[in-house]
């Protein structure tokens, strides 16, 4: 008996050391970067140009460049991404060939962002023509979101009941009336959720801008999907490693990061909220 | 005599190579209640199934002889599987509302029908909802989420958007199997109000059940028809002593 309930203190305790301990790295390092950064965040670090050779000034463009990128990323991974998994998962019969289309999918989710980004190269940059530019870049960033949203889309998917799926078909429903009226209204919220998830690990992507379109510096904004840009991820990099006076612009780095994890932090957060709506909207 | 609502002939079922369903012969009749009793996995819910085509949708399935209702093979390639699903509705073993409200539910089945009439709708609602004797408890919440129901009011909730469409079949499977004997009456006397307009086939476990509530029984064992008869005579002289071993308990 007492030998069984020390087992017990012992296993959750470690359990619970376990936790202390990732919250505490997650803490050391927003304390960190919160502390030496936000002495630079100011309604003017936010929406002016970098000066001087960025030793002053703000990050409007960088800011409004990840912005941009990301909504060309979320349209090109969002419906497609989607559709894929509708397919897969409604239409598609188990056979091999599905069977390695998902495992392929599953492996692309693996695949390191850099490789993304010379494939953005080759495709978008020069077979297609797009030259660097955001689009180039929110494309790249597309092609490497869409296994998650495939992966995520399913899950949601999968979590319908089939009952539901049966129980339209009975009444007479055709197969698309059953997966339109009947297993879509259920799913999309675990779809969406997975979606900007996915979304907001690709704006905090630095690899695939570096060749589609990321520029090291422009003090002006991107006229159109055709121009280069600043991003906050790739800026960060460059204050942080490429600049020439890095010990003077450590707080502009230490700002720019703060933003980025605001920025992610707010996507994720959106993504709750998004799940949570959803759902009560089909609760009442 | 009685009119033949439903006809098997040499009817095949396969799952693969599996053969489930072994040259099934037997006649429905027309406003009758046919219980298919025997023991798990004789192939009475497949062959419930194969009536409005629901096993479509497993993948590896096969039909092989006839299967008729109204004296048409509806596994013949120009039949439209909708039409047949309208026609044959489905009552299933674990009641499935769907997650919206028990007006929509009902609803449902006219919707995707093409009905857009708001009239229409609520009339034909209403009436569904009488007929399966559960208007009563829910008339006053029918814009209440469905998963607010009871277990026994859920079926007969779906047995109230089956008969939305307005089925000549009624095809039901253990539809008590989950609910308290209290629900379970209710079903049972709601399915002998329900067989002076609709035929009526019940899939089920419970062999007084299937005594109580059916006219004719059909008794399935490792895929093949055993015994079909008026359920008088199946459940008094039954014509063959592995059916009387069964409805006796000996085995099942």
């Amino acid at each position: 008996m007492k030998a069984k309930q020390l087992q017990q203190m012992a296993g959750f305790n470690i359990l619970r050391l376990c936790v202390c301990v990732v919250i505490l790295v997650l803490a050391v390092i927003i304390y960190d970067i919160a502390s030496k950064g936000i002495g630079v965040i100011s309604w003017k670090f936010l929406t002016t140009m970098p000066r001087n050779g960025m030793t002053e000034g703000g990050i409007l463009p960088a800011i409004i460049g990840t912005f941009l990128v990301t909504v060309i990323t979320a349209m090109m991974s969002i419906p497609l991404g989607m559709g894929c998994a509708i397919y897969l998962n409604e239409y598609a019969k188990d056979s091999k060939v599905t069977r390695l289309i998902r495992m392929a999918i599953r492996n692309l989710s693996g695949v390191p962002s850099i490789v993304y980004g010379l494939f953005g190269v080759i495709l978008f940059v020069q077979m297609m023509n797009l030259g660097t530019c955001v689009l180039s870049a929110g494309l790249t960033l597309g092609l490497m979101t869409l296994p998650w949203t495939i992966t995520a889309s399913e899950e949601a998917l999968k979590n319908v009941p089939n009952s539901y799926r049966e129980g339209a078909l009975a009444l007479g429903a055709t197969k698309w009336q059953s997966i339109k009226t009947n297993v879509l209204p259920y799913a999309v919220p675990g779809m969406l959720t997975g979606t900007i998830l996915g979304l907001s690990r690709a704006a905090g992507e630095t690899a695939p801008l570096l060749f589609t379109g990321a520029a090291f510096f422009l003090p002006f904004l991107p006229k159109s999907l055709f121009s280069q840009f600043m991003a906050l991820p790739y800026h960060l990099y460059i204050m942080s490693t490429q600049h020439h006076a890095i010990s003077k612009v450590r707080p502009i780095a230490y700002g720019t990061a703060l933003v980025l994890i605001a920025l992610v932090f707010l996507m994720n957060l959106f993504a709750v909220i998004v799940r949570y709506r959803l759902r009560k909207v089909r609760m009442e | 005599m009685d009119s033949v609502k439903i006809k098997a002939s040499k009817f095949n079922f396969y799952y693969g190579k599996a053969r489930v369903l072994k040259d099934i012969c037997i006649d429905i009749v027309t406003n009758k209640v046919t219980g298919i009793i025997g023991p798990s996995g004789c192939g009475k819910s497949t062959f419930l199934r194969s009536i409005n085509r629901m096993n479509d949708t497993i993948i590896g399935s096969r039909a092989e002889g006839y299967m008729m209702i109204d004296g048409k093979d509806i596994y013949e390639d120009q039949v439209d599987v909708v039409e047949i699903r309208r026609k044959a509705g489905m009552v299933f073993q674990k009641s499935n509302p769907f997650p919206k409200s028990i007006f929509d539910n009902v609803a449902y089945g006219l919707r995707i029908n093409g009905a857009k009439d708001r009239y229409f709708i609520q009339e034909r609602v209403e009436k569904s909802l009488k007929a399966a004797a559960i208007w009563d408890e829910v008339k006053d919440r029918l814009n209440r989420n469905a998963s607010e129901l009871s277990g026994g009011q859920q079926q007969r909730l779906c047995i109230a958007r089956a008969l939305a469409v307005e089925p000549e079949i009624i095809l039901m499977d253990e539809p008590a199997s989950a609910l308290d004997p209290t629900a379970t009456l209710k079903i049972e006397e709601l399915i002998q109000e329900l067989k002076k307009k609709y035929t009526i086939i019940i899939v089920t476990h419970n062999m007084q059940q299937a005594a109580r509530i059916s006219d004719f029984s059909a008794f399935f064992m490792l895929g093949e028809l055993i015994e079909y008869n008026l359920t008088s005579v199946i459940f008094t002289k039954p014509g063959k002593k592995i059916t009387e071993d069964y409805i006796t308990g000996r085995f099942g």
